[in-house]
């Protein structure tokens, strides 16, 4: 595999954005999108657990191949990403209190999004070196941080229309993800040239 | 809110369904809808790593200290999907690419992580093993209602059986992401709107009752 990194960023920010094109990350996608600034926060953090737990999955990835206890990884995985999102609850408890009360019980939750162990388990799965695997991070997160933006902004607004009652909630909020997602597949193109 | 009743097993399976009620565990139910076979195979694998892991969360509760029982349930979790992925591998290697990574990912499916921390946590063994199969055959319930539509309208199949003849021009939008989405929205509604017609009914009579106990 040697893909160059311009293709691997735009290939997971834009074009199989994991969120709206690949189904990862949904529960925060569903769950924190109704205001902006939560959502934003939410999409920085995300950004910053999945960087760091893809470098050090990496390395544990190097370390384990040379064992050959491969049968570990999902394993040691879930206990790197657990160990990352304690850090950074931790490091966000210090350096801003508001918004470790604002974030609240969804960032310990980050552990079981599973955005987080996909990015680990996909560079992996597809022999990514280390730049390509922290470029491969650094644009899956993103494209999870635009994605929960943009539902945002859309809810922030749909808050003051007028809407059946039957279909306020989770369902209105499906079908505008619905909308994002048809969005996106125009971006398919992109890829073909690539 | 519809009443609970005390069988664990029917809870998990109808009334407090994974995918509709609870909306856990979205992100699978997504993905792998796009036909019935993989519903139905993601739904078993979920199911199987669901009990197994509710039976020995149940069994070790009074062992595990508060403070470190998440990561003991998401360990127990992940040696379970560990045990689903090497047995699913060994039967078809067609599931196994069609499920791809979101096998491995079951380890982080919200419902095996909520129903521990909310049922297992608390129940004794035969109790949450009951509620794992509940809310497993409820997931599995889920994603077959979406893999059917998706299916029907999409590739115009079921279970791979053409449906509509050679002529039908499949609507593909609905195996893409973006029919997933709108599928479940639609399910949702149809829920929503069958429970809203319910209670109007159930008001009608509670008002009509004492009309004709005058009369």
């Amino acid at each position: 595999m040697n893909e160059s990194l311009g293709h691997i960023f735009i290939d997971s920010l834009l074009i199989n954005n994991f969120v709206l094109c690949v189904f990862l990350g949904m529960c925060p996608f569903l769950g924190l999108s109704s205001k902006f600034s939560t959502a934003w926060r939410m999409g920085v953090a995300v950004i910053f657990v999945i960087t760091i737990s893809s470098m050090l999955a990496y390395g544990t990835n190097q370390l384990l191949v040379a064992v050959h206890a491969e049968y570990l990884r999902l394993i040691s995985y879930i206990v790197i990403i657990a160990a990352t999102v304690q850090l950074t609850e931790m490091i966000i408890k210090k350096t801003s209190p508001a918004l470790s009360r604002e974030l609240g019980i969804y960032l310990p939750l980050i552990t079981t999004n599973c955005a987080v162990l996909a990015v680990a388990l996909f560079q992996t799965v597809r022999n990514y070196n280390f730049v390509q695997s922290t470029v491969f991070a650094v644009a899956a997160s993103g494209g999870f941080c635009l994605a929960i933006v943009l539902l945002s902004l859309v809810r922030e607004r749909t808050e003051l229309s007028d809407i059946p009652s039957l279909a306020r909630g989770t369902a209105l909020t499906l079908v505008l993800a619905s909308i994002l997602s048809m969005a996106f597949m125009g971006f398919a193109g992109m890829g073909s040239g690539g | 809110m519809s009443q609970t009743t005390d069988n664990p097993f029917l809870n998990g399976l109808w009334k407090e369904s994974p995918v509709f009620v609870q909306f856990l565990g979205m992100c699978p139910t997504l993905a792998v809808t796009n036909s019935v076979r993989n519903a139905i195979a993601m739904g078993l694998a979920t199911t199987f790593v669901l009990v197994c892991s509710n039976g020995l969360i149940s069994a070790v509760r009074k062992q595990v200290p508060n403070q470190v029982r998440i990561a003991t349930f998401i360990a127990i979790a992940a040696t379970m999907v560990t045990i689903t992925d090497y047995v699913v591998k060994a039967i078809s290697i067609d599931i196994y690419r069609a499920l791809g990574p979101f096998l491995a990912l079951i380890v982080v499916n919200c419902v095996i992580l909520a129903r521990a921390e909310a049922f297992a946590a608390k129940n004794g063994i035969v109790r949450s093993l009951a509620d794992g199969l509940g809310n497993g055959l409820g997931f599995t319930l889920g994603l077959i209602l979406l893999g059917t539509v998706r299916e029907v309208l999409g590739a115009g199949s079921f279970l791979g059986v053409s449906l509509f003849g050679p002529n039908f021009e499949p609507w593909v939008l609905f195996l893409l992401p973006a029919g997933g989405f709108i599928t479940l929205a639609f399910w949702l509604l149809v829920f929503a709107w069958y429970r809203d017609r319910q209670d109007r009914k159930d008001r009608l009579i509670s008002a009509q009752q004492p009309v004709e106990a005058r009369s």
